[in-house]
C-alpha cells in the first residue's frame, strides 16, 4: 500500500510534502513506527489528540481505477486528527465484525467495505463505519460510481469518517484553485484538497491573480492581466463561459462574492488611487461603498453579508478594517504590527486571519475576533493570500520554498501543517472552494 | 510652483519650436537677396543643408527625452522625484501636440508584500506620474493609469538593486 502511494505521488503534478525536519520527529514520536512510511511526504504535526482508526481494505477495490482505502487513509492521516492503525485485513460491507478483537488492536473505530463492478461500467461502492468501544454502527453509505468519479467517491467515505468521529463535516471532497507559473505561461488550476486530479481552468501569458471561488463552486472569478490590465472576469468551471465584471478606465481587482453569490466587492481605480465597490455578478450596478483618498482594497464579505472586511492605509500603513455593505463608518480591526493585509474571515465568522509584517517577515496569523486574542500561525516568511477550508479547520496560503512559489495548509490551531509544491515553477494565489452537493 | 516652472518650459520649447520654422522660411527666400560676400558676418553658414523627414516623430529618436520612458520611486514612495519631471514635461509637451496619442502609465512594486496590496501600490505611482501628465495640460482622455503590482518584475532577484529596478511606473504610447 505504501509503495503505492508513494508512486502515486511521484506521477502527480502535485504532492504533499513535510514541512520541517523538527516536525517529522514531533509527529513521529507521537505516532506508531509502523506508520513511518507515511510521515514521509504528508504530515508535519498531529492534532491534540488523535482518534486511532482502522481502515480495512474493501475486496473488489483492485478492480477499481483507484485503491479506495488508500485514498481514505492518506485523507485521514493528513488531517493530522486520527492515528491510522496499520492492519492487513480485508473486510467487506457484510462481513461480520469482531469488535473485541479491533479493540485489543487499539482501534476506537473501524472502515469496511466493498467494491463491485456493475454491468453498466459504475463501480458499487458500499462502506460501513464501526465504533468498536460501543459495537455499534456508527455509518452506511453505498455509492454508484462513474470510474472517473472513484477518487471523489473515496474523499466522500474519508469526510464521512471524518464526520462521524469528530462531528465536523470533512473537506477531502472539496477543490482548491491556485495559480501556477512556469516559463512564461500561467495557468488557474483545479485539484481536489489533496493537490491531485488537476484540471486546467485558464491558461495565460499574462499574469492571473486573486481567485476567488463562487459561493456555489461551479465559477471562480479572478483578475486576468490578459488585456495589459487588471480586468476582472468571471469564469463558469464547466460551460467556459467567462462573463467581464469590471473592465473600468484604470485597474480592477481584488473580487469578492457575497454570501448568495449575486454581488462581489471589488477594488477599483477607475476614480483616482484604489476604493472598494459593489457589483453584480453580470457587471452592472456598480456603487461605489469606501470613500478615502488613500488605499481601500482586498474586499471580503463576512459569512453573515453583514461586514465587508478590507485593507486600508487611512491610518498611514496598511490595517483591516470592516463597514457595512450598505456603507457608512468603517471600524478598524488589527491593532497589531505597523503592516496588516489580505483579510479572511472563518466560515463560522469568528476568526479573521491575515498577513502580517513583523520585523520584515511577511507571515499567517490568526485574530480571534471574540476575545482580540492573536496567533501567528506559520513559521515561513513570506506568506500570502490566506484561504479557509469550508469547515474552518485548516487554512491554505502562499509562501515561498527554495525560491519557489508554493503552498501550506495549517490547521487553525497551528498544530498541524503541510506543504504542497509542484515539480516545475511556481505555484500560488490559492482559493479553497466551499462545500458541493 | 511647480506648475509654473514647467509651464515656462513649455512655453519656452514652444518659442524655439517657433524660430526653427521661421528658418526655413528664410531659407527659402534666400536665393533672392544677392551678397557680395560669401559666407554672413554673423558666421551662419547659410548653405547648410538640414534634413527635415516628413513625418519623422520625436517620439522614435532613441536620443531624444522621449525615448525614456520610466520614472523610478524611492522606496515607499509615491511622488515623482525631481529629476524625473523633465521627463514627465516632454511627455506632456508631445501629448499636447498629439491629441490623437494616448498612453497608459503602468505602476510596478517590488516583491515584498501582498499581491493586492502592491497593485495599490503600483497604481499610486502610475497614478502620480497620470496627475503629473494632467496638470501639464494633458486631456484626461489621453492618459489612463493602470498597475502591474509586483506581478511583472522588469529584475528578478530579492536585493536592493532588483527592488528599485521594479519601484517604477512605464510610459507606454498605444
Amino acid at each position: 500500500m505504501t509503495m503505492r502511494m508513494m508512486k502515486n505521488s511521484r506521477t502527480l503534478p502535485l504532492g504533499f510534502r513535510r514541512l520541517t525536519g523538527i516536525a517529522l520527529t514531533v509527529a513521529g514520536i507521537a505516532m506508531a513506527p509502523a506508520s513511518h512510511a507515511e510521515l514521509r511526504f504528508e504530515i508535519s504535526g498531529v492534532g491534540a489528540s488523535q482518534i486511532p482508526v482502522a481502515i480495512a481494505s474493501f475486496p473488489g477495490e483492485e478492480g477499481a481505477p483507484q485503491q479506495i482505502t488508500n485514498i481514505i487513509r492518506a485523507d485521514l492521516t493528513r488531517s493530522g486528527v486520527f492515528k491510522l492503525i496499520d492492519n492487513s485485513d480485508s473486510l467487506s460491507d457484510s462481513s461480520a465484525i469482531n469488535y473485541n478483537d479491533w479493540k485489543g488492536r487499539g482501534a476506537n473505530a473501524l472502515a469496511v467495505g466493498s467494491v463491485q463492478r456493475l454491468a453498466d461500467g459504475r463501480f458499487d461502492v458500499r462502506y460501513r463505519l464501526f465504533d468498536t468501544i460501543k459495537a455499534s454502527q456508527l455509518s452506511a453509505l453505498s455509492f454508484g460510481s462513474q470510474p472517473q468519479l472513484i477518487r471523489l467517491t473515496a474523499h466522500k467515505i474519508a469526510d464521512d469518517i471524518y464526520e462521524k468521529l469528530t462531528g465536523i463535516p470533512g473537506i477531502f471532497s472539496t477543490r482548491i484553485a491556485y495559480v501556477t507559473r512556469s516559463g512564461k505561461e500561467y495557468r488557474l488550476e483545479v485539484a481536489d484538497a489533496d493537490g491531485e486530479g488537476v484540471q486546467v481552468a485558464l491558461r495565460s501569458n499574462e499574469p492571473i491573480i486573486s481567485p476567488a471561488w463562487s459561493p456555489d463552486g461551479g465559477k471562480v472569478a479572478y483578475v486576468s492581466f490578459e488585456a495589459k490590465k487588471p480586468v476582472i472576469y468571471i469564469q463558469n468551471l464547466v460551460t467556459r463561459q467567462r462573463t467581464l465584471v469590471a473592465n473600468f478606465k484604470g485597474s480592477n481587482s481584488a473580487p469578492a462574492w457575497a454570501p448568495d453569490g449575486s454581488r462581489l466587492a471589488v477594488a477599483l481605480t477607475r476614480d483616482g488611487l484604489t476604493q472598494v465597490y459593489i457589483i453584480n455578478a453580470d457587471g452592472s450596478g456598480l456603487r461605489r461603498l469606501t470613500n478615502t483618498a488613500g488605499i481601500d482594497t482586498e474586499p471580503r464579505f463576512s459569512p453573515d453579508g453583514n461586514y465587508i472586511y478590507f485593507t486600508s492605509d487611512r491610518s498611514g500603513g496598511p490595517q483591516i478594517y470592516k463597514v457595512s455593505p450598505n456603507g457608512g463608518e468603517a471600524q478598524r480591526v488589527t491593532f497589531g504590527g505597523s503592516y496588516n493585509i489580505s483579510p479572511r474571515i472563518s466560515p463560522d465568522g469568528k476568526t479573521l486571519a491575515f498577513i502580517s509584517r513583523r520585523e520584515g517577515k511577511f507571515q499567517l496569523y490568526a485574530l480571534d475576533l471574540t476575545n482580540g486574542q492573536e496567533q501567528r500561525l506559520s513559521d515561513t516568511v513570506k506568506d500570502e493570500s490566506p484561504s479557509f477550508s469550508p469547515n474552518g479547520k485548516y487554512i491554505m496560503y502562499a509562501t515561498e520554498s527554495g525560491r519557489r512559489g508554493s503552498l501550506a495548509i495549517v490547521s487553525t490551531d497551528g498544530r498541524i501543517k503541510q506543504r504542497l509544491t509542484t515539480q516545475v515553477g511556481d505555484v500560488r494565489e490559492p482559493t479553497w472552494g466551499p462545500f458541493m452537493k | 510652483m511647480r506648475t509654473f516652472s514647467s509651464f515656462a518650459i513649455v512655453l519656452s520649447a514652444a518659442v524655439l519650436l517657433a524660430a526653427c520654422s521661421s528658418t526655413k522660411l528664410d531659407d527659402k527666400n534666400a536665393p533672392v537677396e544677392s551678397r557680395a560676400t560669401t559666407g554672413t558676418t554673423d558666421g551662419a553658414d547659410p548653405r547648410a543643408v538640414n534634413t527635415v523627414n516628413a513625418g519623422s516623430d520625436p517620439l522614435n529618436d532613441p536620443q531624444g527625452i522621449l525615448s525614456k520612458r520610466s520614472v523610478y520611486f524611492d522606496y515607499d514612495s509615491y511622488s515623482v522625484k525631481e529629476e524625473f519631471r523633465s521627463v514627465v514635461e516632454a511627455h506632456a509637451k508631445y501629448l499636447n501636440s498629439h491629441k490623437d496619442r494616448k498612453v497608459i502609465i503602468q505602476g510596478n512594486t517590488d516583491d515584498r508584500g501582498g499581491t493586492e496590496y502592491n497593485l495599490a501600490l503600483g497604481q499610486k505611482r502610475a497614478e502620480a506620474v497620470r496627475k503629473a501628465l494632467v496638470l501639464l495640460g494633458v486631456s484626461d482622455a489621453q492618459v489612463e493609469a493602470v498597475s502591474f503590482g509586483k506581478e511583472k518584475p522588469k529584475a528578478l532577484g530579492s536585493d536592493e538593486a532588483a527592488w528599485a529596478e521594479n519601484r517604477r511606473a512605464d510610459i507606454a504610447y498605444q
